[in-house]
């Protein structure tokens, strides 16, 4: 009997979550604010949806609700990801050590 | 671009997202980590691009609105006040909780473009992961809205509570399994609105009972959701890298709610029912006694710093609200220059939201080696000379560690009684969000200063 892919991406989704728990519990607590920034910026991955319903089907000049909501996702999710990942940028700069 | 060449890319951008995290351990290499996010996601919008390889004239509003966006984040990221991080973050959770759910709409309205099938037959397991992540979706959209709004002073911090709230919800929550199983029984899109809906009012109703000083667990815990309702989107688009990022956002948020429970010595369950604060207040305000307090100004707390060996800096929410940490630093540089140790000493929950403190410091320069946790700093207390407490409260009350009526009793707090004197910087004699009365404020070897953060702090550098 075939194993059906869904399992296959349960089983992707379980192990993330394993690696995301020891990774972040090695994030240094100083740095917990740009991780939530950062993580923030990275489930905007959510735009890869959005591109799709934005582009789907799309002739000349018609536009379906569809198309509407993914343009609009588009946009959220790049002012999420420009936002998360600049603003991150930001305050990493700003970790200095004591210069000596 | 095949199907299977653009989910190996899709895993790419999923490993480089680890690594973005992985990079966090340690501030050397965070912005390398911070890099790889950007890679990643730069793979990821590019493979999507080519996957859908039909070049219509649709590609061009698409980028027009990418720009769009893009303009308005890039913005909003180099003008943003860094005391403002957690407003910025609630913010940033709501747009990602909507972005979930106008793509799961479209998904539904469309199932066509994303293989699910056609409108009418959805395929069940795609239904019931786009009802999720529909349903989380909005449930993180407006409960980062409340939280946006709580952080910003607009709408008041102290919890909404109401008779028969936490039954309320849990029919709600109920009703969300209801909805889906009908949703799916019968592909009817009316039960489809009926749970946005009832979703969208789920997330307000779970944050208006919460109380401003519980805030950092608020965050962490829509970060957490943002995370699920990415990965409920991805099994739908059957997308690891969505899969992999929604897992990993949905632990990371998770574990700091938990960091943040355990500063406080609370379980995740009392914070969530909410009403922390609203109920402390009448029992404190009814045996209120006045007791003497020892008033200083600049010029005293000046004189004890000129003449310690070391000096430990505790800064709080009330150092943020001034914006004091660059007249702190300053202050700080004097007393380096006079041969005085500094230290600063940080609670977990110390901000608005995870690391706020450290993140406010580092904006004003202060090298992060100087900057230290809890565990780290707790034990300095004792062999320091003058503890310089400004903006925090709660944190350094000894009634957690020595009165078990208090309501903040067993969460761990910083020792700062055991310093020789203690610098309370402090707006008024009002008790911290918490509502309860610190003894610190009434020791022999405590002195207050009642002033803005900010302007005693100039005064004292004035006075060095």
């Amino acid at each position: 009997m075939e194993i059906d892919p869904f399992i296959f991406r349960l089983s992707i989704f379980i192990l993330s979550i394993f690696i995301g728990y020891y990774v972040v519990w090695s994030v240094t607590p100083s740095l917990h604010t740009p991780l939530m920034s950062v993580t923030n910026a990275i489930s905007s991955v959510i735009i890869v949806g959005a591109i799709i319903a934005g582009l789907a089907g799309s002739s000349d000049s018609t536009f379906t609700t569809s198309n509407i909501l993914g343009l609009l996702a588009i946009t959220l999710a790049a002012v999420n990801i420009f936002g998360g990942f600049l603003v991150t940028q930001r305050m990493l700069q700003m970790y200095k050590k004591k210069d000596k | 671009m095949s199907a299977n060449l653009s989910a190996i890319f899709y895993l790419i951008s999923g490993v480089l997202f680890i690594l973005a995290l992985r990079g966090l351990s340690s501030p050397e290499t965070s912005r390398q980590g911070n890099f790889f996010g950007i890679l990643g996601m730069t793979i990821a919008i590019t493979v999507t691009f080519l996957s859908v390889g039909s070049f219509s004239s649709g590609l061009i509003y698409v980028l027009i609105f990418l720009l769009i966006g893009g303009l308005i984040g890039a913005y909003i990221a180099y003008k943003i006040p860094m005391t403002a991080m957690p407003e910025l973050v609630a913010g940033f959770h709501s747009l990602v909780g909507l972005s979930a759910v106008l793509v799961a709409i479209s998904a539904f309205l469309n199932p066509e473009a994303f293989n699910l099938g056609s409108v009418g037959s959805i395929k069940l397991a795609s239904l019931i992961e786009m009802s999720i992540g529909a349903a989380v979706g909005a449930i993180t959209f407006s409960g980062s809205i409340i939280a946006f709004l709580k952080l910003q002073g607009i709408m008041s911090g102290s919890p909404i509570t109401f008779r028969g709230q936490h039954l309320f919800n849990a029919l709600l929550l109920t009703s969300i399994l209801v909805l889906t199983y009908l949703l799916c029984s019968t592909q009817s899109s009316n039960f489809f609105w009926i749970l946005l809906a009832v979703s969208f009012l789920i997330g307000f109703l779970l944050i208006i009972p919460i109380g401003g000083a519980d805030m950092p667990v608020v965050i962490s815990m829509l970060n957490s959701y943002s995370g699920w309702a990415a990965a409920g989107i991805g099994f739908t688009l059957e997308n690891s890298a969505l899969i992999i990022t929604g897992a990993l956002v949905g632990s990371s948020g998770a574990i700091l709610s938990y960091i943040m429970c355990k500063g406080m010595n609370r379980s995740f369950f009392n914070v969530i029912l909410g009403g922390f604060g609203a109920s402390e207040q009448s029992a404190s305000s009814g045996d209120k006694k006045h007791r003497p307090v020892k008033n200083g100004n600049a010029e005293d707390a000046a004189f004890l710093m000129k003449n310690a060996s070391s000096v430990i800096i505790v800064p709080g929410y009330g150092m943020a609200v001034a914006q004091a940490q660059h007249a702190l630093r300053e202050m700080v540089d004097t007393l380096k220059k006079n041969d005085i140790k500094v230290t600063y000493a940080i609670h977990p929950v110390a901000g608005r939201m995870p690391g706020h403190m450290n993140v406010l410091l580092a904006e004003a320069n202060v090298p992060y080696d100087e900057v230290f946790e809890l565990e780290e700093i707790n034990n300095d207390f004792a062999n320091a000379d003058v503890a310089f407490v400004i903006g925090a409260n709660d944190v350094t009350n000894p009634a957690a560690k020595n009165d078990p009526q208090s309501p903040i009793y067993g969460m761990p707090v910083l020792d700062v009684e055991k310093c020789k004197s203690i610098l309370f910087v402090k707006r008024s004699l009002s008790p911290g969000y918490a509502g309860i009365d610190n003894d610190l404020f009434y020791k022999e070897n405590t002195l207050m200063l009642f002033a803005d953060a900010k302007k005693m702090t100039e005064d004292i550098t004035k006075n060095l």
